[in-house]
């Protein structure tokens, strides 16, 4: 009992435990800020990521893409893990307003727009057609107009809260769209001066993922016109990707497993047919594998961030540990008082590991709760920072980042709480060890000098 | 209690210190024994090993070589535990600097020994009882309104009477005392050793070591240590 009273009063009484405690607090508060905001940060722009492609996608880098899709795609949709399927068409093109003879190169998707958002979170990216994708492509003005729906960075530009302007309607500018038909055997499709297909499209909307690398190089067509335009009809029609979505509650990993074995099956069974060689260079992967050059730096960068959070939990334990020492070397006189009335060496240690603990715990829930606070309202102080004196911690003009994520963990909290306590206890064990070992009669003679 | 009589006999107690390169015997065999009841007093100049005699009888020290024993059991036999129970509840020391528990109130101070082997649990069931005692041992060093003081608030004599309150809780078969006259002016020293003699005339067995030889007439017996040894 003495030593739950005496930890709290060593804690509440003496003014270097409000310096360690002070740290400690110093040390969670930062760790669930960073990682509440870096956590956010990942976890978004990985959602937006999975939200740019289905579940699962099987398909090739190559331009000149595989043969046979529709049959895969008619297959894999039957199976019961299944929720849907869309073909995708992906290339390169050069674009340019209609008379302004100015070009500049974009990635260009063909995309089949009722599936592919039926696959993808396609549909809650566009402006103009957020609650109908199908219509994606429609100009209101000439339903027989071919559309385009263009990546929102290379349409407009953001303002400094992050906001685009947009037109009330889409206006059906004129936007011309030239691309290299190659022939199954990856050789230009055509010789002679008009070596490539060029077709004039019209604004229908525009696509706002959230992912600044799509949104500012992406233009979508519809399937069949960019199936065209890349020579990709003939003599076998090819597509580059199949994005599958698989019904809720199907493992992703376990679904693309199930894919795999049924691409392998498929791909024996085609053996042999025209142009089944390009079926070779086809694979099935995951979204997170599909979209690994994306994600790896982010994912890098957390790793990283991870790795300087174990160094801060160093530095918490040496502070702990340089505060105990000297604590402890100011309590030597204690030590010998307590061990002169028969404290026992386990007693001794108990009582300052008790201090430790009761450090932690103290010093965590300041950390914890300051950090709440200071999440809450970390958007009012970016808002009031950004009025005030011009500063953002991310330049909305350049990154596409809406809110500062704030969302708390409740395990992380848990696990930050932990670690902090475990950091207080490690650094006051060896000083405690040390303590407990000193003889009654040195320490209390010490003290005397 | 030995087959003598003795409640503690020392006997051939040597101890010798390192002090950076020079090594400092201080007891050279120094033999020492105390029946119940008695009020010893061990003197000496500075440096004869006074303090360290006392603190080998308190078992907050271990000797070089000699042996110790109280109650006719020999402390080098006991083991951690045992030791801690001696100290604990045997011995009842006294310090010439009081080491009272700046953190703790003056009736805290005092019921300490008591809490020290109580769990949780057994501290709640035995607190009320303690406390009392703690009460009526304040009252009986005249501390009774001091009660609920912290130590740096109390003058040197207050503070040596609480921690002889201290020292009395656990009702021990001896008092050690070190010098408890030495940091008091002689008024306050004189009510002190006033109380010693009162708790003796009480039946307390007292060692107390003193470089005064004035204090030292107090005792029933005086035991001079010079060179190491009892002479």
């Amino acid at each position: 009992m003495y030593k739950l009273i005496l930890a709290f009063r060593y804690l509440y009484r003496r003014r270097i435990s409000y310096l360690a405690l002070a740290a400690v607090a110093l040390c969670v508060f930062i760790v669930v800020v960073v990682m509440t905001v870096m956590d956010g940060l990942v976890g978004d722009f990985k959602e937006k990521n999975h939200n740019f492609t289905g579940d699962c996608v099987v398909g090739t880098e190559s331009l000149v893409g595989f043969t046979y899709y529709e049959d895969f795609a008619r297959i894999a949709e039957k199976a019961n893990y299944v929720e849907a399927v869309t073909p995708v068409i992906k290339s390169y093109a050069l674009v340019g307003l209609e008379g302004s003879g100015r070009n500049i190169g974009v990635e260009l998707m063909g995309v089949e727009a009722a599936s592919y958002s039926r696959v993808t979170g396609f549909g809650r990216t566009l402006y103009y057609h957020k609650g109908d994708a199908s219509k994606a492509f429609n100009i209101k003005s000439d339903a027989n107009l071919p559309g385009f729906v263009i990546g929102a960075d290379l349409w407009s530009m953001r303002d400094e809260k992050g906001e685009y302007y947009h037109a009330p309607n889409p206006d059906a500018t004129a936007l011309s769209a030239t691309c290299f038909p190659l022939t199954a055997k990856g050789a230009l499709a055509k010789a002679g001066t008009d070596v490539v297909n060029t077709k004039t499209f019209y604004f229908s909307d525009c696509s706002q993922s959230g992912l600044a690398r799509v949104d500012g190089s992406i233009i979508y067509l519809p399937f069949t016109e960019a199936q065209a335009l890349c020579g990709m009809t003939e003599p076998v029609a090819r597509a580059s990707w199949i994005h599958i979505k698989f019904k809720q509650g199907t493992n992703i990993e376990e679904g693309c497993r199930r894919v795999r074995q049924m691409w392998e099956k498929f791909y024996d069974e085609h053996k042999g047919k025209d142009n089944a060689e390009l079926l070779s260079q086809v694979s099935v992967r995951s979204w997170k594998e599909h979209r690994r050059e994306s994600i790896a730096g982010m994912e890098k960068e957390q790793a990283m961030l991870m790795m300087m959070f174990g160094l801060v939990g160093l530095t918490t334990v040496f502070i702990v540990y340089v505060v105990f020492y000297m604590i402890i070397s100011h309590k030597t006189k204690d030590i010998g008082i307590l061990k002169s009335i028969g404290a026992s060496c386990g007693d001794v240690i108990v009582l300052f590991l008790g201090f430790a603990a009761g450090l932690g715990i103290a010093g965590s829930a300041v950390g914890v709760a300051g950090g709440i606070l200071f999440l809450r309202n970390i958007n009012r102080i970016e808002g009031w920072l950004f009025e005030r004196f011009g500063f953002q911690l991310w330049d909305r003009t350049i990154y596409a980042i809406g809110e500062i994520p704030h969302r708390l963990d409740l395990t992380m909290l848990a696990v930050v709480t932990g670690c902090a306590i475990l950091a207080c206890l490690a650094g006051a064990a060896l000083p405690s060890v040390s303590a407990a070992r000193a003889r009654p009669a040195d320490v209390l003679q010490v003290s005397q000098l | 209690m030995s087959k003598d009589g003795f409640i503690i006999e020392a006997q051939g107690i040597h101890k010798t210190y390192r002090m950076g390169a020079a090594q400092v015997q201080v007891l050279k065999g120094a033999d020492i024994a105390v029946k119940r009841g008695e009020f010893v007093a061990i003197v000496g100049a500075s440096g004869s090993g006074k303090s360290t005699l006392l603190h080998i009888l308190g078992a907050l020290d271990r000797p070089d070589k000699g042996v110790v024993r109280f109650e006719g059991r020999d402390l080098s036999e006991m083991s951690g535990g045992e030791l801690n129970e001696y100290r604990n509840k045997m011995i009842g020391f006294v310090f010439q600097f009081y080491h009272l528990l700046d953190e703790l109130n003056v009736l805290e101070n005092v019921i300490l020994p008591a809490m020290v082997p109580a769990g949780i649990i057994g501290w709640l069931s035995k607190r009320a009882g303690v406390k009392k005692r703690g009460l009526e041992l304040l009252k009986a060093v005249g501390l009774e309104e001091r009660a609920t003081h912290k130590p740096y608030q109390l003058s040197g004599g207050e503070r040596q009477r609480a921690a002889i309150a201290r020292a009395l809780v656990n009702e021990p078969r001896l008092l050690l005392a070190d010098e408890p006259t030495g940091n008091l002016d002689s008024a306050t020293g004189n009510g002190i050793l006033e109380l010693l003699e009162r708790l003796n005339r009480a039946g307390q067995t007292i060692v107390m070591v003193t470089h005064d030889e004035r204090v030292a007439k107090r005792a029933g017996r005086t035991i001079t240590l010079a060179d190491g040894k009892v002479k």
